[in-house]
């Protein structure tokens, strides 16, 4: 089940509305593991609202230049962080996605590995840039993301998501960056 | 590149961000990149502006976004116009009950999922992707959302290709689009 942000802060009112309307899906995409869906939030306007305007009431005010979002639930999240802070929106990719020119870096899958991909000049060095995906399981994309990010040059400010497994430890996985998350799920 | 509407400056600033790399995903295609349209922060919302002022009094209830760059525009207008937004996306990776539906590429064919549940008999929607070519995809997910007894209000893009002829292919339900550009 899900539940609110540590006892260290009072929750924002908004939150059970928002854990409310996540939907956990057993089984997918394999046995023994429960799926966060965040597809029912993005059913309820108000909770969907009431997601973004969380991330936006942090970061504005920030001068974050880059809002960057993890392919593919990265991208739904993103963008309207991004149009509200007025910051560039950059989309990272699975191989092969992204014509023109790009940077690739590595990260390991539970088998096997796979690759995230940023567009060359996409980023310049001194953007200030926040990380966006709807969750942190084991925190490898969001490594692979920022790593993308500075060795282009950026300084990655923060990494946030709706969902965080701490379980599966993700957060010691980001090289020191902070992330702030919304909910935490078992 | 030619614009819909010469007089709306936003769609001068919209249509010359939009970069074309030659060649991608194969040789003979020139490929419409929107990603530079997003590193332009007041070209994006103008975009989006454009999208909600035509949308916001439709009572739209549903924004149906095709996976992925449905899933950059999609999303934002869903926001401001108060509708639920619905991704149709690729095989398995929609979690729990999925309707499926079949489409053509150019060599083979693929599919498109929607959950069951999402869409209601009723719903009102505005179906988004940056980009109809020759209209397979947006066929499909028009077919999706007819099945489950939704009302398809209209399709949206950024980017019409007018000579691969999509349009025509989506049959009476109308297509709005920002910027036309040669295939």
């Amino acid at each position: 089940m899900a539940c609110g942000n540590g006892k260290e802060q009072e929750q924002d009112p908004r939150i059970d509305g928002i854990a409310a309307s996540i939907r956990v899906v057993p089984d997918f995409p394999k046995k023994g593991i429960m799926f966060q869906d965040i597809t029912t939030l993005l059913l309820n306007p108000k909770a969907f609202k009431n997601t973004v305007d969380l991330f936006v009431e942090r970061y504005l005010g920030k001068d974050i230049t880059v809002v960057a979002g993890i392919e593919a639930r990265g991208f739904i999240f993103g963008p309207p962080i991004a149009l509200a802070i007025g910051a560039k929106f950059i989309p990272l990719r699975k191989p092969r996605k992204l014509p023109g020119e790009v940077i690739s870096e590595k990260y390991d899958l539970e088998y096997g590995s796979d690759c995230l991909e940023m567009h060359v000049g996409a980023v310049q060095p001194g953007d200030r840039a926040l990380v966006v995906d709807d969750l942190i399981a084991t925190g490898g994309t969001l490594c692979a993301a920022i790593n993308l990010l500075e060795r282009a040059g950026a300084e990655v400010v923060e990494c946030a998501c709706v969902i965080e497994l701490p379980e599966l430890k993700g957060r010691e996985k980001l090289n020191g960056k902070p992330l702030y998350i919304l909910i935490k799920s078992s | 590149m030619a614009s819909e509407g010469g007089e709306d400056h936003r769609l001068l600033r919209i249509a010359s961000a939009i970069r074309v790399i030659p060649d991608f995903p194969k040789p003979g295609i020139m490929f419409q990149d929107i990603t530079t349209l997003l590193l332009d922060p007041k070209a994006f919302r103008d975009t989006i502006d454009m999208f909600v002022e035509r949308y916001r009094d439709k009572e739209i209830t549903v924004v149906a976004g095709i996976e992925a760059r449905g899933f950059i525009f999609g999303p934002p207008i869903a926001l401001a116009i108060g509708a639920k937004f619905v991704p149709m996306r690729k095989p398995k990776k929609l979690p729990g009950e999925v309707i499926s539906e079949e489409y053509s590429l150019e060599y083979g064919t693929d599919r498109m999922e929607m959950h069951v549940g999402a869409v209601q008999p009723g719903d009102r929607v505005l179906v988004i992707d940056d980009l109809i070519a020759t209209g397979g995809t947006l066929s499909a997910a028009i077919r999706l959302l007819e099945r489950v007894g939704a009302e398809v209000v209209e399709c949206a893009c950024v980017i019409e290709l007018p000579e691969l002829k999509g349009r025509e292919r989506l049959g009476e339900r109308p297509l709005f689009v920002l910027v036309k550009a040669a295939a």
